[in-house]
């Protein structure tokens, strides 16, 4: 029985038709990215799985009960807002402080519980939204270009992070990306979208795609691979940081 | 007991201010101060409709605040430029009641009344009314506090979550008009944005979560209430003015102190 199955959805913006026939299931468990280039309708398609637009056509089916965790895009807290780590975690059902621990732990960070939300770093911002959606138990997570934002070594290590997640927690993840080449070689199963599926399978297989080549052309290839090597062998950021020496005048 | 006017309008305007400081947070995190704005202009029409047809002043006030705030939930979602709707719409209401007040065949009102409060008039049944109103907003809030926060937060955190985002809109608004209706006789059309968003803000300085603020608005709403009633008194100024003027002394006030501490710190 899969947790959620999305069947021919159409989505139209004014004329535009943002998505059209897109089907997709997810089961227990897998780790399935979304790919595709600015304006495919990744984020509408994501909204559309957990309920906040309802589609033009086709039909969402969840298993009964399904609890989802979320990651958004991008959450902005009105500076009018004061919110402390801990409170926060406590959003939308409170929770125990030793929940709350292992939470922030499971995501990779220490104790910032009593830290003010606005005082984060970009990085521990998303680890601090990453831990709130695995406190609902979730069975399926659900993550909207979590790494925005973040450098290169910061989002490899993000989703080496949701590997383990998922080991844990046997948790399904859904996720936008796009960064191909840090994400693909993390995912069970990579669906390709520009509007309509145009490819969807294992990452060797979509990467070799025609459709996803006409999309993307074939320059991540290489990268995919600097990828996997860097994956096998752990974190060696300053290696990346050899490579990238923009990062350094970034900060 | 409560036949002292002045203890009378003491309690109405720490009613008002417990109703006004309670929602005044979601104003200032949802920045609606000009749909409060709106919303509360739309108060002279509601005693318009209420003389014309002799019901209750609150009842139509609270009917005519909450259609105003239907009207800008649908129309915002058209895409028009929120401020200038808004401008459109809270100034149109206000005039449009001011015309239709005068248009009531022999009824003479007292119009400042209702632009600028006035508390000293309030019977006990005013009185039984706005704290009805100001019990049935804190306990709302209360029953409703994390998903209105959740929503507030990101709506699409709040869906995820079984939150309908909309609904939480919807009670928000149906607080709206009632917290209008309950402070129109304290502070009067023209000024119960003010009763929302400046005990919110004061709070802001000192509060590290949204339940501490909340707590500190209502604390700043009560002393700007009861100060403002006695300097009233003893000045003889508008006691609804008047009220708005410690309140903004004290947001004032605060700023300059957190100022000062950051400087002190820094």
């Amino acid at each position: 029985m899969s947790l959620i199955e999305a069947r021919g959805i159409d989505v139209r913006q004014g004329r535009q038709r943002v998505l059209h026939g897109v089907s997709l299931r997810l089961d227990a468990g897998e780790i399935v990215t979304l790919v595709g280039p600015n304006g495919s309708g990744k984020t509408t398609l994501l909204r559309v799985l957990i309920g906040a637009i309802r589609p033009d056509g086709g039909s969402v089916t969840r298993a009964q009960g399904l609890r989802i965790g979320y990651v958004p895009q991008k959450l902005h807290i009105d500076p009018t807002m004061p919110m402390t780590v801990r409170r926060f975690l406590d959003l939308p059902a409170r929770v125990s402080n030793a929940a709350a621990r292992t939470a922030l732990a499971q995501a990779g960070l220490s104790d910032v519980s009593s830290r003010q939300m606005a005082d984060l770093s970009g990085g521990q911002f998303q680890r601090v939204l990453l831990a709130r959606a695995i406190l609902s138990r979730p069975q399926l997570l659900i993550l909207d270009e979590a790494t925005q934002g973040l450098d290169q070594p910061g989002s490899a290590a993000f989703y080496r992070q949701i590997e383990h997640l998922r080991a844990e927690l046997g948790c399904a993840v859904l996720m936008v990306s796009h960064e191909l080449h840090v994400v693909m070689s993390a995912s069970d199963r990579v669906i390709c979208l520009n509007g309509h599926v145009c490819c969807e399978g294992t990452p060797e297989v979509v990467s070799a795609a025609p459709a996803y080549r006409e999309l993307f052309g074939t320059g991540t290839g290489g990268a995919l691979a600097l990828y996997r090597h860097d994956h096998d062998h752990g974190a060696e950021h300053d290696d990346h940081h050899h490579h990238h020496p923009a990062h350094e005048d970034a900060r | 007991m409560l036949d002292d006017f002045l203890l009378r309008a003491g309690l109405a305007a720490l009613g008002t201010a417990a109703a006004a400081g309670l929602l005044g947070c979601f104003v200032v995190w949802r920045r609606m101060a000009y749909f409060g704005d709106a919303t509360a202009h739309a108060a002279i029409l509601g005693v318009a409709v209420a003389l014309a047809f002799g019901i209750s002043v609150f009842a139509g006030v609270a009917l005519v605040a909450l259609a105003m705030a239907i009207v800008i939930i649908i129309f915002s979602e058209r895409r028009y430029a929120p401020d200038t709707l808004l401008g459109v719409l809270a100034h149109g209401a206000l005039a449009l009641g001011l015309v239709a007040v005068s248009l009531i065949p022999g009824a003479r009102i007292n119009l400042e009344a209702y632009l600028f409060g006035d508390v000293l008039t309030v019977s006990r049944l005013d009185l039984a009314i706005i704290w009805g109103g100001a019990a049935l907003v804190a306990l709302v809030l209360w029953w409703h506090w994390s998903a209105l926060l959740t929503a507030t937060l990101n709506p699409d955190l709040a869906q995820s979550a079984g939150i309908s985002p909309r609904r939480e809109q919807m009670i928000l608004t149906l607080l709206l008009a009632a917290v209008v209706a309950v402070s129109l006789k304290v502070v009067g059309a023209l000024l119960i944005t003010a009763m929302l968003i400046i005990p919110a803000a004061t709070a802001r300085h000192f509060a590290r979560t949204p339940e501490a603020m909340a707590g500190f608005s209502v604390l700043f709403g009560a002393v700007a209430a009861i100060g403002g009633l006695l300097a009233a008194m003893r000045l003889d100024t508008p006691v609804g003015p008047s009220i708005v003027c410690v309140a903004a002394g004290l947001f004032t006030g605060a700023s300059v102190l957190m100022a000062l501490r950051a400087r002190i710190a820094a």
